[in-house]
């Protein structure tokens, strides 16, 4: 089954025709890669990267949606056998009732298994969990020549293959390493924090007292109260914990999807005024709060209640700017924001985390330090901010997100990676002809000559 | 690959000492350095054209091409390079209007190169374009092809030609990603006008680049360069022919 399909990644961004073949079982992904045409082929999942990672101009981009079994739950050991397409959100309704818990929760649920391992994803976590190629137990992947390899962390096309971004093969199945947990449900503290230096301050402190960390913060408001935010943290919450009224279902997965935003809306929405009064809302709506008991939404997953919320920046889209410099060089976050105030660019979604350890994938993006994220429409001047900001994230010894990505250059990505090479290396002797292909590849020179 | 915010890594020019399609390769060089194919007749000037981007910090390949032979195996050979992420039809010819409407040949070299050559290139480009699934096509038109005027008709209409095919195929190839932008310049400071009387709201080529850069990163497809000529032009095309014929254009 196959047709011509425009994709873009998820800020609707640079699009591109390829030939989409969906297919439904592990025999189909193999027919299709060993017949795939000049152009390649590389894996898609729920097109949830910011990018162009999962499109390939005109060749073939395989819809891994179409391979969604569960395969099993072994609740007493804490592992699932799941195929590459589904999704995080199919897996933890499954999971939870048996009292599992994915470890690694991105900022939507909406990502497939295969994505997920592919931009080796992190959440809130990171600082506890590490990402989510350290809870892999096995994949299955699909190699250029047509081969279907069971693979452990003890190999290292394994970890060529995590944060690989789909370049290595095709992942069609994985073993996953669940955590046990009591409720669906997490206690939550969070500080309304008066400005930047502050706010990184009390990051920095006690991280390691809770599960989950991470800031939002107002990139509008300058002077005295510049980055002023809002400090969210939490561990999961026990039976005890919860309220009366929840303990009869504690492992309820609370989810709803509210709304679906159409596409009318224009660009230029989100300007300094809009922008000025989303944050200030923002800011206002949570004060400081300890031990309030909030459920999968409400604390991880605010913007899945919103469908297709990228919409919502109109047909010239947005891009996401994710980096992350080493502890020492937490004054490049300051830097960045100041120059994208200085630049009149106006971000509503800012998140600030600091990660852990990194893993051992050679193009795994977290490593200690402070990761910054925010999200900002395509616009005049854009492209030259971003430019600059790569070159003070790269002199301080940082990086960017290849699952973000969609404007850097291939210097960029090798300057960010020393261990880029050994990467190139390990992917170009399992598919010496470049037959894994994307937008992105082509793009950033990951592959090829 | 053409990036989040509109940067093209390639360029093909054809019409490679075009001074429009130099600038305009210029401006988007200016924010990263680019793979540029130029196509043109083999002339210092060409040379040229080549040590000007490679100054630029541009990497540069020049193939031969002659629009009057009307080769359109050029655009082939183009890519055989890699992708073209933005290809320019800026190739063209003035004349002599006295002479073209006079003299056959003369006239019959104006419509090969600027409407005839156009079209070619045109048919080739999309089907390349369409094949490597993405990339964007910039055709010059002029002002001159929205409404003939007396003093220069013959020029105007190949473009008026040259505007129609281009238009159409913003069309044919929207459904496949590929991008199409019609460029409607009006007076230009160029070699090409030289001692010529400038019109209203004459332009420079830098001046036409920022708008073709800019029409490109944002998808625009059909502009005018300077943009108040599009109301100029709208007013023109409605002016009855006893007025037209002695407005001072």
């Amino acid at each position: 089954m196959s047709d011509t399909q425009l994709l873009h990644g998820w800020g609707r961004t640079a699009p591109s025709l390829a030939r989409v073949v969906t297919p439904r079982s592990v025999e189909d992904v193999v027919a299709a890669v060993t017949s795939a045409g000049p152009r390649g082929v590389i894996a898609r999942g729920l097109g949830r990267s910011y990018g162009d990672p999962a499109q390939n101009a005109g060749g073939t981009v395989l819809a891994m949606t179409g391979l969604g079994e569960i395969h099993r739950i072994d609740a007493e050991n804490g592992l699932v056998e799941v195929d590459a397409g589904v999704s995080l959100d199919t897996l933890m309704r499954a999971a939870l009732p048996h009292g599992l818990w994915l470890p690694v929760l991105p900022g939507t649920r909406q990502v497939t298994v295969g994505g997920a391992i592919g931009a080796d994803i992190h959440g809130k976590a990171h600082h506890v969990v590490g990402s989510f190629g350290n809870h892999v137990r096995a994949l299955t992947l699909v190699t250029a020549d047509g081969g279907v390899h069971e693979l452990t962390p003890e190999d290292e096309l394994f970890w060529a293959t995590v944060a690989g971004m789909g370049l290595t093969g095709v992942v069609v199945r994985a073993t996953l390493a669940l955590h046990h947990v009591e409720t669906a449900y997490f206690k939550v503290d969070t500080e309304q924090i008066d400005n930047l230096a502050e706010l990184m301050a009390r990051q920095s402190t006690d991280d390691d007292k809770y599960a989950e960390s991470v800031s939002w913060f107002d990139a509008v408001t300058t002077g005295a109260h510049f980055g002023r935010g809002l400090l969210t943290r939490a561990n999961h919450a026990t039976v005890a914990d919860l309220p009366e009224k929840l303990r009869a279902e504690p492992l309820k997965f609370d989810a709803p999807q509210l709304l679906t935003v159409p596409d009318v809306f224009p660009s230029g929405l989100l300007n300094r005024l809009t922008g000025k009064l989303f944050s200030e809302l923002w800011y206002r709506k949570s004060p400081t709060r300890r031990g309030a008991i909030q459920n999968i939404t409400q604390f991880l997953h605010p913007l899945d209640i919103i469908g297709e919320w990228n919409r919502g920046y109109g047909p010239r889209g947005f891009l996401q700017y994710q980096f992350v410099v080493p502890p020492a060089r937490s004054d490049v976050i300051r830097e960045v924001l100041e120059r994208m105030t200085a630049a009149h660019q106006v971000s509503a979604l800012n998140v600030l985390k600091r990660f852990g350890e990194g893993n051992r994938a050679p193009l795994s993006f977290p490593m200690p330090g402070w990761t910054l994220c925010v999200d900002i429409p395509i616009g005049p001047g854009l492209g030259a901010l971003c430019d600059e900001l790569d070159e003070l994230v790269l002199a301080a010894g940082g990086r960017h997100y290849l699952a973000k990505e969609s404007r850097t250059t291939p210097e960029a990505i090798r300057r960010g990676y020393p261990r880029f090479d050994e990467w190139r290396k390990i992917r170009d002797a399992v598919d010496p002809h470049n037959v894994f292909a994307s937008d992105m590849s082509r793009r950033l020179e990951l592959t090829g000559d | 690959m053409i990036d989040a915010v509109g940067n093209p890594q390639s360029i093909l020019l054809l019409g490679g000492t075009s001074e429009i399609g130099l600038a305009t390769v210029e401006a988007f060089a200016s924010e990263r350095p680019l793979r540029v194919v130029l196509a043109g007749r083999p002339s210092p000037r060409l040379d040229e054209a080549k040590a000007r981007l490679e100054a630029r910090g541009c990497a540069v390949e020049v193939i031969p091409f002659d629009a009057r032979e009307g080769d359109v195996q050029v655009v082939a050979k183009a890519f055989t390079g890699g992708d073209i992420d933005v290809a320019l039809v800026a190739f063209g010819l003035l004349g002599d209007n006295e002479k073209a409407w006079t003299d056959v040949a003369t006239a019959v070299e104006l419509a090969q190169v600027n409407y005839t050559a156009a079209v070619g290139v045109g048919v080739a480009l999309g089907e390349r374009m369409t094949a490597q699934g993405h990339g964007s096509i910039v055709a010059f038109s002029s002002v001159a092809g929205e409404r003939a005027r007396r003093s220069n008709f013959v020029y105007g209409s190949t473009k008026a030609g040259l505007d129609a095919f281009y238009s159409g195929l913003t069309e044919a190839l929207r459904p496949v990603g590929v991008h199409v932008t019609v460029v409607r310049p009006g007076f230009v400071h160029t070699r090409m006008t030289e001692g010529l009387k400038p019109a209203p709201l004459s332009t420079t080529p830098e001046a036409v680049a920022a708008v073709v850069v800019d029409a490109v990163r944002t998808r625009k497809e059909l502009v005018w360069a300077p943009a108040p000529l599009r109301f100029v032009m709208s007013a023109l095309r409605h002016v009855p022919r006893p007025i037209f014929r002695r407005l001072p254009i």
